[in-house]
């Protein structure tokens, strides 16, 4: 019985563990964030235009812009096809398609994002040059690779979601004499609706944090882009671009670029939780 | 008597379950507990191994005497009392491991690791409970590829290995088809020569057809218990009689 | 539109949906392993890089890799698996329950850079534990434990009651009802979780990029620097040194994470039909 006593002791402090950890992480993020948030202010240095180390300027505004607007495209981009994947894997496909998606989907999740970002450089930035207009790296460019980084994200948690639609919803949509359309759309998706948009707030969480692709890709000019082939610079490449040279209030100032990386990480993260919560009180 | 309750209490949380309980059960014999959905029977049933312990909102007082020991003494280890107490489970729930190992578990969680020890004990037991037969030639498949009926046998042979005084059985049939029902009915009368056994059901013809004594369970309390010819053919109670002559429940 | 057409429609847009998907995947690892094949051989698996990668191979990229994984692998696994049993089994307090998935939640979800610039105020400028490929694990522990810790309690918690019931039954104790039953039993699913984590760490570069110091030398023990494969792509291809090795690191990479999936898939399929569920 002492036995069974520390086991569940010992598991316990684990957690006690991870909670501490966590607290180290927000405590040194914030505790770095102090002197630019004093000196500053976090709205200068929020809605800032200006990034100027050397001047001692520090204005997030060009980055906070520059994620929004990647991100934001690299959903357009994924979603429709994401969606509709994760239809045609739970809906359509026979079960050894089905079977053999599983991998696939799983080996799109596992590539590592520097191969992305690597093929990016290699394929997708020529393609733009010749095509379009400017030298490549541009927003539209870290969009197409972030959309597809995104895609397995946003399939596998939106295909649990129409999974988990009652079997019975559709027998009696399709006992009316629906077309698999109609039940889709009708009964389907709206079913499954806070599952996927669960799904997508996942996968704005990813490309939001997403650094070495982007920062491969997306040119790093700190300026507010005005069309998809300019390049910009976003929180996470900023950081990680500057991060090896930083000291004194440049060094604070990329730690408060990260906690406000991790404040919008927060912010998505509640509402996803609000939407679980819903789900399951709708359900009951 | 094998078993004795006194005076048992009990309930989870607010909600009273089992009220002023008092029965005897004596060895080697089958007693079945009978009654409506609800009435308390199981619960009464897992309160002889502890097993309502594991909610933590159970709560009992009273006395249940097994050789005449209170299991809810305070010198009583859980664990101990458990093996002592088998239990069969409405549901066939044999692990997903193989057959032989399913057999043999009981034997290695208390301390066997003696191969040549735990294969006779296998055999021995697989045969008790009627299945060595159909299972002779693949021991080391997957227990969970068995029919219903052949999973719940598995689990008797399992309860059996460790060699327990009591055996419980919580409506062990409710999910079989007739043939495999008859086969246990056969194997409960078999094995209570060497076993006392405590069955719950649902099915009045199972009570009578094997069991010697029968308690009648109703909003949790017994209220008629004797030979099972007497409580079917003669019952004292009019609550007895409606619930047996199909009245209710 | 006619019902039926629409119906047609959009079956083969969700048709095509998921053949698009698959095309993607295909073009992406079939350009990495055919441009980069020309460049393995054996002399740049085994080799040190030479003049900063432009010539030589990718030996000590490798180990760093390794070392990290083996780390990360020490300190996550049983970590993230522990909370998340002691969750599944022990746990009565609802409070307790809501705060370690919330924690979890958002640390599965923050960016790996702020992980990174957390492991360099943490662990190199307040513990000064130095640049190393410990230092680098030690991060990449901490990012990996949420992911690991949701997937292994999803996998307990779906462990069905009636199994830990007979088990219980027979006179388990706790512990033993742990080990023989659930464990084994939810031990597919626990598997694919401590997989996927680990792929994610096996891949990261951004986390650790200002943590292992980033030497080119051989890592001859954990306190060494060192540089992992995903890294050195990212060196080699960003600031252009050689495209040649560049590709031959990414196959590298590709391949493993390829293997790592197919053979972890293989065993998992082969555990679950001897469990035979």
């Amino acid at each position: 019985m002492i036995k069974e006593y520390i086991i569940e002791k010992g598991l316990f402090s684990i957690n006690t563990i991870l909670i501490i950890l966590s607290s180290l992480m927000v405590i040194f993020l914030l505790n770095e964030s102090i002197p630019i948030i004093q000196n500053y202010g976090i709205g200068d240095f929020i809605f800032g235009l200006t990034w100027s180390p050397d001047n001692n300027i520090f204005g997030i505004l060009p980055m906070i812009a520059g994620s929004v607007i990647i991100t934001g495209l690299s959903l357009v981009l994924s979603i429709p096809l994401a969606i509709s994947c994760a239809i045609f894997l739970e809906e359509i496909a026979p079960s050894n398609i089905k079977k053999l998606f599983k991998p696939i989907i799983q080996t799109l999740a596992g590539i590592p994002s520097v191969i992305y970002g690597f093929f990016g450089l290699t394929v997708i930035v020529p393609l733009i040059r010749n095509n379009f207009t400017g030298s490549g790296f541009s927003v539209i460019t870290a969009s197409i690779i972030l959309a597809v980084m995104i895609l397995p994200t946003i399939i596998s948690v939106s295909q649990d979601a129409i999974k988990s639609v009652p079997e019975n919803y559709k027998e009696a949509s399709f006992g009316l004499g629906s077309t698999h359309w109609q039940v889709i759309r009708n009964i389907i998706l709206p079913t499954a609706l806070p599952g996927i948009v669960t799904a997508i707030i996942l996968g704005i969480g990813r490309a939001i944090g997403e650094t070495l692709a982007v920062l491969m890709l997306v040119g790093n000019v700190n300026i507010i882009p005005t069309s998809i082939f300019e390049p910009a610079r976003t929180l996470t490449s900023n950081i990680a671009l500057e991060m090896g040279y930083a000291t004194g209030i440049h060094y604070n100032a990329l730690f408060t670029t990260a906690t406000v990386l991790f404040a919008m990480i927060i912010i998505l993260m509640s509402i996803c939780w609000m939407i679980q919560k819903r789900g399951v009180g709708n359900a009951c | 008597m094998k078993i004795e309750v006194n005076h048992f209490n009990a309930g989870f949380g607010n909600m009273e379950i089992l009220k002023d309980i008092n029965l005897k059960i004596p060895k080697h014999s089958v007693t079945a507990l009978i009654g409506p959905s609800g009435c308390g029977k199981s619960t009464f049933l897992r309160s002889i191994n502890r097993m309502n312990d594991l909610s933590r909102d159970f709560c009992c007082n009273g006395d249940i005497l097994i050789n005449s020991m209170n299991i809810y003494g305070d010198e009583i280890d859980v664990v101990d009392l458990r093996k002592n107490v088998g239990m069969v489970f409405q549901k066939a729930n044999p692990f997903p491991m193989s057959i032989y190992d399913n057999v043999a578990y009981g034997l290695r969680i208390h301390g066997i690791h003696d191969d040549y020890e735990i294969s006779k004990v296998v055999e021995k037991s697989l045969k008790q409970a009627a299945l060595w037969e159909e299972v002779e030639d693949k021991l080391f498949e997957s227990a969970l590829n068995l029919s219903g009926g052949q999973q719940q046998r598995l689990c008797i042979a399992r309860t059996i290995a460790v060699n327990p005084d009591i055996i419980l059985m919580d409506e062990p049939c409710s999910a079989l088809d007739p043939i495999s029902t008859l086969k246990i009915e056969e194997l409960i009368s078999e094995l209570k020569k060497d076993y006392t056994i405590v069955l719950v059901t649902h099915n009045m013809q199972q009570a009578k057809r094997s069991s010697d004594y029968t308690a009648f369970f109703l909003n949790g309390e017994v209220i008629e218990s004797g030979l099972t010819r007497n409580i079917f053919q003669n019952p004292q109670e009019i609550k007895t009689q409606d619930y047996i002559m199909g009245r209710f429940g | 539109m006619h019902v039926k057409s629409i119906q047609k429609i959009t079956s083969f847009w969700f048709k095509l949906s998921g053949a698009i998907t698959l095309a993607i995947l295909m073009i992406i690892v079939s350009y990495i392993l055919i441009k980069g094949i020309g460049a393995i051989n054996l002399e740049f698996l085994l080799t040190k890089p030479v003049d900063s990668g432009r010539e030589g191979g990718i030996l000590p990229m490798i180990l760093s890799s390794l070392y990290l994984l083996a780390v990360t692998s020490f300190i996550a696994i049983p970590l993230g698996v522990g909370s998340a049993l002691y969750m599944a089994e022990y746990n009565e307090n609802h409070k307790l329950e809501v705060v370690i998935r919330f924690i979890s939640q958002v640390l599965a979800s923050v960016p790996s850079i702020v992980f990174g610039l957390f492991g360099l105020a943490f662990l190199i400028f307040f513990l000064k534990t130095g640049w190393s490929l410990l230092s680098g694990g030690v991060i990449l522990s901490l990012m990996s434990m949420p992911t690991i810790y949701q997937v292994s309690e999803v996998a307990l918690k779906s462990v069905p009651e009636h199994y830990k019931e007979g088990c219980y039954g027979m006179g388990a104790t706790k512990w033993q009802c742990i080990t023989s039953i659930i464990l084994p039993t939810a031990a597919s699913g626990i598997f694919t979780g401590i997989i996927l984590a680990l792929t994610r760490a096996f891949s990261e570069a951004a986390a650790v990029m200002y943590l292992v110091g980033s030497s080119l030398e051989m890592p001859t023990s954990l306190l060494d620097t060192g540089r992992p494969l995903p890294l050195h792509l990212y060196v080699l291809a960003n600031e252009g040194i050689s495209m040649e090795n560049a590709y031959g690191t990414a196959f590298v990479l590709i391949a493993i994470v390829l293997t790592i999936t197919i053979l972890s898939n293989h065993i998992i399929s082969k555990y679950e039909i001897k469990l035979g569920v």
